[in-house]
């Protein structure tokens, strides 16, 4: 977790994590070139699974360029170009998390082509969706990008930031859906048992923030401690938290526990 | 489609303290506002428009107040100058 300290993955063992897995996503700051994506996507399939491993934490990853930095389409096509280099390691799940970030025709271009991508290397997607006032817009329009493309298949896709308002486009398109978790601002544990009440727990996971505002690595854990609050079987439990996850990701060969 | 929880927690026992202590923070979240002369803003009329529905029954709130509060346009815009969003809609305003 790039933009976390040692101390959280302490923790997240301490809580009974077993497995992370991490995005490729904005850095703080805009890169300036292809080359400090090169760094990067050293970075997580290098020192992270390392630094994880030392407190028994496997740690996989998702390569891309994120919606964030793909307005430019000149740079998003030389990140690209760096990726299939990294889909050969032994960590990497696939591709993400795309999406779209203020639902721009340039974001959708650079969309597309990470579809093509995945499509072209069989690979597992991973997608962020907007947030607040454009992520319903956002949603709707990457749904029908992923829809469009012949190639990919809905299962092995999961749609990630719904919320109460998104998560039926995602399940109707027979998609994966996932809640991510924030402290404040945005998807609280609470709403997200609520979506697992109102929706079932088919196809759908839930994961911490862990980025550079307010965010909890443990936001997880306290989740299934508020679902068994709730009264939810340890079984639903177990299910939401561990064989979810490993179920979607187990789609890809490299992600054994 | 639902699935209640198997065993009887009382909701209401479980989460009136955390709920009340929110909508007193609300409420004078707009007194600080009207005091200030701040609530003449598109984030606070979307607000208003999202308390309103808080009325109506359904057990559908939480997607109607986001709803009432998402871009409700279809096309991608011709290019993102921020990065950032707003927490509401307004045709007018570049978030
Ligand atoms: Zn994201």
């Amino acid at each position: 977790m790039v933009s976390r300290t040692t101390d959280d993955y302490q923790r997240m063992a301490l809580a009974g994590c077993v497995a992370i897995n991490e995005p490729a996503f904005w850095a703080g700051y805009d890169r300036s070139n292809e080359q400090g994506f090169y760094d990067y996507f050293s970075l997580l399939t290098g020192f992270e699974p390392q630094r994880a491993a030392t407190f028994g934490i496997k740690h996989f990853s998702w390569m891309c360029i994120n919606p964030k930095e793909a307005e430019d389409v000149g740079l998003a096509d030389a990140v690209l170009a760096l990726i299939p280099e990294f889909l050969q390691k032994p960590t990497v799940l696939g591709i993400g998390e795309i999406g779209l970030n203020k639902n721009s025709r340039n974001e959708l271009v650079v969309l597309e082509k990470h579809i093509q991508l995945a499509a072209d290397h069989d690979q597992l997607i991973l997608v962020h969706t907007p947030h607040l006032e454009d992520k319903l817009k956002g949603t709707r329009l990457i749904v029908d990008a992923l829809k469009n493309h012949s190639a990919i298949r809905p299962e092995r896709v999961i749609i990630d930031h719904v919320e109460e308002h998104t998560v039926r486009v995602v399940k109707d398109a027979g998609m994966w859906a996932g809640m991510t978790l924030y402290p404040e601002s945005k998807l609280t544990a609470n709403r997200a048992i609520d979506i697992i009440e109102m929706y079932g727990t088919e196809n759908i996971w839930m994961n911490s923030a862990c980025d550079w505002g307010i965010s909890d690595p443990l936001a997880v854990p306290k989740a299934a401690l508020e679902m068994r609050r709730r009264g939810h079987s340890e079984t639903q439990v177990h299910k939401v938290f561990y064989e979810n996850p490993a179920a979607f990701m187990g789609q890809c060969p490299k992600f054994v526990l | 489609m639902k699935q209640p929880p198997e065993s009887n927690v009382h909701l209401v026992d479980h989460g009136f303290m955390e709920a009340r202590a929110k909508l007193l923070d609300i409420a004078a979240f707009l007194d600080r506002l009207e005091r200030h002369d701040q609530a003449d803003d598109y984030r606070v009329r979307a607000f208003f428009e999202g308390l309103n529905l808080l009325d109506e029954p359904g057990a559908d709130r939480a997607a109607k107040v986001l709803l009432a509060l998402s871009d409700p346009s279809e096309e991608p815009i011709a290019e993102a100058h921020t990065k950032g969003a707003a927490g509401a809609f307004s045709p007018e305003v570049e978030t």
